[in-house]
């Protein structure tokens, strides 16, 4: 699923306009029937994100949090078992985990001698019934659930979709015979960055109207999508470090990339948005003079 | 000075003598007493002749109008730096060639010749006045005052008259500047602005005996703006030629006429005068080129004369830089014009007696004239020219004209000249690998020092990556661009470990990005073709880069550019500037000098001895290409030393007074050398490295300080390469001497090192009594690699771009005479797609020998060795094995059939050769067998070899990869090689077969007396026997040239050889101080008298009866008698053959058991 730029600004414009939710993301799919349901859910997330990103800091001031915690105990105060936490981040519009762990940390400050650490904080919204006020653990209980983008719940799939794919990478790795470090073999031998697979024979990718092919040494799996944002941050903390220990290498977009951050495929970074199908391998072919 | 060439001119002295003098000072004892008396009275002035000659000619030339590149948007300040003319703006480069014709003063256009010795340096006895009188040799003395010596070369000379060098030339009878030996120049002499005198054309009896009657010059009749009359095109190589220079004979006689009346009355014109129409040239854009008509050269004798003189200075390398004078030359040559003396300069000056001389160059005809007899004696260099050089030089029109000879062997070089100086496109950037061997968290201190040291390594990248992003947009500046950041990245390397990995990093960076030429700057050389070919070889995606490469001025500067960082050496360079780091550069000198220690300890593998020509071939091309890897990396590696080395005493200016001088120079001469190159240097000459050594030498010289040359340690380097230089002649080619190509790649560098503005122009011209002569280590001299061609045309032009310089001198010639679509070689090798031999990456081959260079990059280095040298291994068995298998057969195959035809022939009568033709039409084709058997080979025997010599551990994708690879190597190797040579190879066995065969025929066939042998000149390779041994023989060698010998003595002597005599006392006791004794050596020998019939067994053994009572050493009589033993125990029958050395029991005696 590539998308030309414009293409991309077009879905990403729609989604200002509309709130975080299932639905929204259904009208999306009506909107652009040819693209994927994957592909769209990405873009909505990474969109949503920096949409979090830039109105967070607004959410996290002093007075910000004392209200809403005030709104939350005065709510649950009415009725516990209301959508309350929930209900108050669809309306200042914040991601519902996000508010949940405010109103946790607020929570925690008021009842416990020292403030919590965050791996506290973050054990107890992996796991709302340890938190002692049985209320509160409800309330963070309906926002995670509910939160589409953010949250543990959110995380263990990403995760776990990203871990599909490198499986579903290294079975056709495996499949075409190429023979291949992981990340774990790499970090066993002290490699101080390490890309998902290291090949140990490098394959040449041919490109349709290309003249020549490129030459890829390592290959890198992303299930998402590659917008610019993400892009960038990957090409900086990894993308280049690999290339600047490996040499070239591909990069697989599992769910698309906009076409024009492809631009690194003279200086050795690919994007594809599939394993390569046209690849030549050594010894492939005569050698013969 | 102006003696020396009169006494020549007058024949009082031959110019071999002058030479001779000049070189050595020769006294009497090379030349009659007569030449030496005329030469002894001038002793004094002996060392001052050639920097005269030089100036001579430079200021003689002074008034041609150059043809030279349309005015290269140079400014006229970055010449200043150019080392071809410290001499100053006035005096601006060959890239400052705008300046050549100030418009405000036209007449002081120069010849601009690249000045011998750095522009306005030059120095006759005028100049030495000018400053003082200090001699050339006098490096104490030119210390002094205001002016030191090496500043002379950054100021204007003669700061009253910039201009006077270039619109006054000198001429041989001005006794101010050419006084008589022995008149003391008046002190002020040299600041007088001499007037130039040039007598009235007197038309001499002298000139009357030469052709040409006149020196002015036509003007073009034809009105085409073309130099030559375009009959020349239709007949390329110079059979319409003489038509061509004569057609315009008749018209021009007239003219020549009238303007003969005119010169009689006017009292100036011994120049020709511009047509009144053209005016003077202000503006080199628009100048035509004069026709140049050898009927027309004004005083042939004195130029060839000069010409000749000036020829044996070169030959002899008295001129400090071959390539700056064939660069002159080839500008006289391409002279567009003479600008017209003023007339001012024309009148007598005041003092000049007697000798009514003319200039030397009265007109373009004599320029070309003089050039193109210089080039004549300069053939042999000429003819290792690349071969675009050689194309343009044999279709200048004017080379033509004047020497259809010198234009037929330059062609004919031309067409033989396989080495085309194609450019090796650089890799794309690429970075070092990880290892983890070397790179992983254990070869670090801490776990902070290995994580600084990632983030590290990512910083030099992105840094390295916007370099090359922006460097070329106009004003991007690395400093304010990247310097803040690598200056932070390096502030974080506190350990010293964190220190060396970076440095590590560095270096290989460096060698890895600017190793190859074209990551060097790029030289493009050769003809367009060869860029095509590249085009059409190499990537196709990388056409931007070259694109822009070529659309950059490819100013290397002029013949003699400055040293500089081109390409990606920039970038290293100023990341050594801004990083500006103590530690970083005192680490970066250990580890560089440690890696040029150890890449100059190359050994070039030995070649086996091989027993035929051609086989060595096989092995030949790897290794050169070995070579020329370590001798560019060690050239960058020496040249990033000097750098980093001089840096923090190099400045712009020399130091200002003489006092602040000593005082430095007794600073600097207790600072040790950074890497004991000295020893380096006197290591390599002694071990006739010096091909290997001195290149990376110069480079690192070439960036030493001003004082630098004046410290004790580096003045005994300069002068050992002095010596050296003066030791390359080039036309003596004798045994052990070095190749010419090796020779001339040092001619080249030295000269240009020569060159360089903080080297000091003196040095060249110092006395040679001062040099130690260096000793030649014999024993090593065989392993040397002086001796080897290692050097070839391709690395002598990436080594030194500049001689290219000389290619597009002509080039611009060709483009200046207009109109000229190509030149006639093009029409005959016209350009076909078949240069474009390389297949496009695209297929299969292209894409696999990218992917085995990609396949080496992450894998330990060790790897790749192990399979680079598996391949070149079996492919050089491969080509053994063909010979022993496959072409033995053939040559069995070819014994019968000769037999049968015989059988045939007996009736009919036929002649050898054409049994031979016979023979090799119908066994030749099998030889296409010998590719599909070579890759069977190679793929049954590179694979377990590279198995047995790689880890066990190696993963079997990694191993099988290598196998691959080393078998395609293998393959390509031994194919190559048998596909270009097995014809020839069935030809010659076929050959020494078929007369084998005849011989065993008898005597009939053919006059066997002269067939062979007699040609054969083996006496070099008989070794000499008596002590010293310097010179063994390996054993197998020995043997064959004994065969050799047998079979010449039997078949080829036609009277009764004594050879007796081989076992004469005297002979035999030869034996005796060879040790290990030969006793095996001597029995085949006496074996095989007597088995081909030489000598009777009687015969032997009463020689060796008459030994017995000869005198011997104890040992040696004792052994002697053990031989005759066996000799005596050897059955009388010659079958079945024994071999000698089974008859030695291995308890026989130590001796010959050893054997």
């Amino acid at each position: 699923m590539i998308l030309t730029k414009a293409q991309y600004d077009e879905i990403a414009q729609c989604l200002v306009s509309v709130p975080p939710t299932r639905q929204s993301l259904r009208k999306l799919k009506q909107r652009f029937p040819s693209q994927s349901q994957a592909t769209l859910l990405s873009i909505f997330s990474q969109e949503y994100q920096k949409h979090i990103k830039r109105t967070h800091a607004k959410h996290h001031t002093s007075e910000a949090i004392e209200s809403y915690y005030q709104r939350y105990l005065h709510g649950v105060g009415k009725n516990g078992a209301a959508p309350v936490l929930l209900e108050l981040a669809n309306e200042v519009d914040y991601a519902p985990s996000l508010m949940a762990r405010i109103i946790l940390e607020r929570f925690l400050q008021e009842h416990e001698e020292t403030p919590p650490s965050k791996s506290v904080i973050n054990s107890l919204l992996r796991d709302p019934s340890q938190i002692p006020d049985g209320v509160l653990a409800n309330q963070v209980y309906q926002c995670t659930v509910n939160d589409c983008c953010y949250g543990p719940l959110v995380d263990c799939i990403k995760h776990a979709i990203g871990h599909e794919h490198e499986i579903l990478l290294r079975d056709l790795l495996l499949e075409k015979n190429l023979s291949f470090l992981d990340e774990d073999q790499l970090r066993a031998k002290g490699y101080d960055k390490t890309p998902d697979f290291i090949l140990q024979v490098p394959v040449v990718m041919l490109c349709p109207l290309a003249v020549e092919g490129h030459i890829i040494h390592w290959i890198e799996s992303k299930a998402s999508f590659g917008d610019e944002c993400s892009h960038h941050a990957y090409l900086h903390d990894q993308f280049w470090s690999y290339w600047n220990r490996f040499g070239p290498g591909l990069v697989i977009y599992w769910y698309g990339f906009i076409q024009e951050l492809d631009c690194n495929r003279e200086r050795g970074i690919l994007l594809k948005a599939c394993f390569p199908t046209d690849i030549v391998t050594l010894g492939h072919g005569a050698a013969a003079p | 000075m102006a003696a020396v060439l009169e006494s020549l001119l007058r024949e009082e002295v031959s110019v071999a003598a002058a030479v001779r003098w000049i070189a050595r000072g020769a006294q009497s004892s090379e030349g009659d007493a007569g030449e030496a008396a005329a030469l002894s009275s001038l002793r004094p002035l002996r060392k001052e002749f050639v920097p005269f000659l030089l100036n001579f000619l430079r200021e003689q030339s002074s008034r041609v109008v150059p043809q030279g590149p349309p005015t290269p948007a140079k400014t006229p300040g970055s010449s200043a730096a150019l080392p071809g003319r410290p001499g100053g703006p006035p005096r601006g480069g060959r890239g400052a060639r705008s300046q050549l014709f100030p418009p405000t003063e036209p007449l002081s256009a120069a010849a601009e010749a690249p000045a011998a010795r750095r522009g306005g340096r030059r120095r006759g006895p005028g100049q030495a006045r000018e400053r003082g009188g200090r001699g050339p040799g006098s490096l104490e003395e030119g210390v002094g005052g205001e002016s030191p010596l090496w500043a002379g070369s950054r100021r204007p000379r003669a700061a009253g008259s910039p201009s006077r060098a270039r619109s006054d030339p000198p001429n041989l009878s001005n006794l101010e500047e050419f006084p008589p030996v022995g008149s003391v120049p008046p002190g002020s002499a040299g600041r007088t602005k001499p007037s130039r005198r040039i007598n009235p054309t007197p038309v001499s009896e002298e000139r009357s005996l030469s052709k040409p009657k006149t020196c002015f010059t036509s003007p073009p009749i034809n009105c085409v703006p073309g130099p030559q009359p375009s009959v020349l095109d239709s007949s390329p190589w110079g059979q319409g030629l003489t038509a061509g220079c004569r057609s315009l004979q008749e018209e021009r006689e007239m003219l020549r006429k009238e303007r003969s009346k005119q010169l009689q009355q006017s009292p100036a014109p011994a120049c020709p005068t511009p047509e009144s129409g053209s005016s003077l040239p202000t503006r080199t854009g628009n100048l035509t080129a004069e026709p140049a008509d050898p009927a027309k050269v004004s005083s042939r004798q004195r130029l060839e004369l000069v010409a000749l003189v000036y020829s044996s200075c070169i030959a002899e390398n008295l001129v400090p830089n071959l390539f700056l004078e064939l660069f002159f030359v080839l500008q006289l040559l391409t002279a567009r014009r003479m600008v017209a003396a003023k007339s001012s300069d024309l009148e007598p000056s005041p003092g000049v007696l007697g000798s009514p001389e003319s200039p030397l160059f009265q007109s373009v005809h004599d320029c070309v004239f003089f050039a193109v007899q210089v080039l004549e004696h300069q053939f042999q260099v000429l003819s290792c020219l690349d071969k675009g050089t050689l194309k343009l030089l044999a279709e200048n029109e004017r080379l033509l004209c004047f020497s259809p000879a010198l234009q037929g062997r330059l062609r004919a070089a031309y067409e033989g000249s396989v080495a085309k100086v194609s450019l090796a496109m650089p890799p794309a950037v690429q970075a070092v690998s990880f290892q983890p061997e070397t790179d992983n968290r254990a070869n670090f201190s801490s776990d902070r020092a290995f994580h600084t040291f990632k983030k590290q390594r990512d910083v030099f990248y992105e840094v390295l990556r916007e370099w090359e992003d922006r460097h070329e947009e106009p004003g991007w500046d690395f400093e304010k661009g990247l310097g803040s950041r690598i200056r932070a990245m390096m502030g974080q390397l506190s350990a010293a470990c964190s220190h060396s990995h970076f440095v590590r990093l560095f270096q290989k960076q460096l060698l890895q990005m600017c190793q190859s030429p074209g990551g060097a700057g790029g030289t493009i050389l050769g003809e367009a073709p060869d860029v095509l070919s590249v085009l059409g070889a190499d990537k196709l995606g990388r056409l931007r880069r070259l694109q822009e490469r070529l659309a950059a001025p490819q100013s290397s500067g002029g013949p003699c550019p400055p040293p500089s960082f081109p390409g990606c050496q920039a970038f290293f360079r100023d990341f050594i500037l801004s990083a500006g780091s103590f530690q970083f550069n005192q680490h970066l000198m250990d580890s560089l000098s440690l890696k040029i220690r150890e890449l100059n300890g190359f050994v070039l593998p030995q070649p086996e001895a091989s027993e035929e020509d051609g086989e060595a071939d096989v092995d030949w091309q790897g290794e050169r290409r070995q070579f020329a890897v370590v001798l560019l990396s060690l050239r960058l590696l020496a040249k990033f030393l000097g750098f980093v080395a001089f840096l923090p005493y190099r400045g712009p200016e020399p130091p200002p007074t003489r006092e602040l001088q000593d005082s430095i120079l007794a600073l600097r001469s207790q600072v040790p050398p950074v890497l004991d190159v000295r020893a380096l240097l006197q290591q390599g000459l002694r071990a006739h490295r010096a091909v290997l050594t001195v290149p990376w030498l110069v480079e690192f010289l070439s960036l030493a300080d001003h004082i630098v040359p004046m410290l004790d340690y580096y003045r005994s380097i300069f002068s050992l390469l002095l010596h050296l230089h003066r030791s390359l002649v080039l036309s003596k080619d004798s045994d052990g001497e070095m190749c010419f190509l090796n020779k001339l790649l040092l001619l080249a560098v030295l000269g240009w090192l020569f060159q360089i503005p903080t080297v000091p122009e003196d040095l060249f011209f110092v006395e040679e009594g001062q040099v130690d002569v260096f000793e030649m280590d014999t024993e090593t001299s065989e392993h040397g690699l002086d001796g080897v061609p290692v050097v070839d045309q391709h690395l002598l032009y990436t080594c030194c771009p500049y001689i290219g310089e000389l290619r597009k001198l002509l080039a611009v010639w060709v483009s200046g005479s207009s109109g000229r679509s190509g030149g006639f070689v093009r029409k005959i090798t016209p350009t076909t797609t078949t240069s474009l031999g390389a297949p496009p990456l695209r297929t299969t081959q292209g894409l696999q020998a990218q992917l085995a260079q990609a396949f080496f990059h992450n894998q330990p280095p060790s790897l790749r060795r192990t399979v680079e040298f598996v391949a070149e291994r079996i492919g050089s068995n491969c080509v053994k094995h063909i010979k022993a298998t496959l072409v033995a057969d053939l040559v069995h195959q070819a014994e019968s059939l000769l037999q049968e035809q015989l059988v045939t022939q007996r009736q009919e009568g036929g002649d050898p050769g054409q049994l031979l033709e016979i023979l090799c039409s119908q066994l030749c084709p099998h030889g296409a067998q010998a590719l599909t058997q070579g890759r069977e080979f190679c793929q049954k025997k590179s694979p377990g070899a590279v198995r047995a010599l790689l880890p066990e551990e190696t993963p079997a994708a990694v191993l099988s990869s290598a196998e691959n690879i080393a078998v395609g190597l293998a393959i390509e190797k031994a194919c190559t090689w048998l596909s270009a040579n097995i014809t020839a190879l069935i030809r010659r066995e076929v050959k020494a077969a078929v007369s084998r065969v005849l011989r065993a025929q008898g005597p009939e066939p053919a006059a066997r007396g002269c067939r062979r042998g007699c040609s054969r000149a083996f006496a070099d390779q008989i070794p000499v026997l008596g002590p010293p041994a310097q010179h063994q023989l390996e054993r197998g060698q020995a043997r064959r040239l004994l065969h050799t010998l047998l079979s010449l003595w039997k078949d080829d002597f036609q009277v009764p050889v004594p050879l007796q005599l081989l076992l004469s006392p005297r002979n035999v006791g030869l034996l005796a101080d060879t040790r290990p004794r030969e006793w095996d050596l001597l029995l085949f020998l006496l074996r095989e008298l007597v088995e081909k019939g030489l000598m009777g067994r009687k015969e032997i053994e009463a020689c060796l009866d008459s030994l017995r009572e000869a005198q011997w050493p104890e040992d040696f009589a004792e052994e002697l008698a053990t031989l005759f033993n066996l000799f005596l125990a050897e059955p009388q029958v010659p079958e079945p053959q024994l071999r000698a050395c089974e008859l030695v029991q291995p308890n026989r005696g130590t001796v010959l058991a050893q054997s």
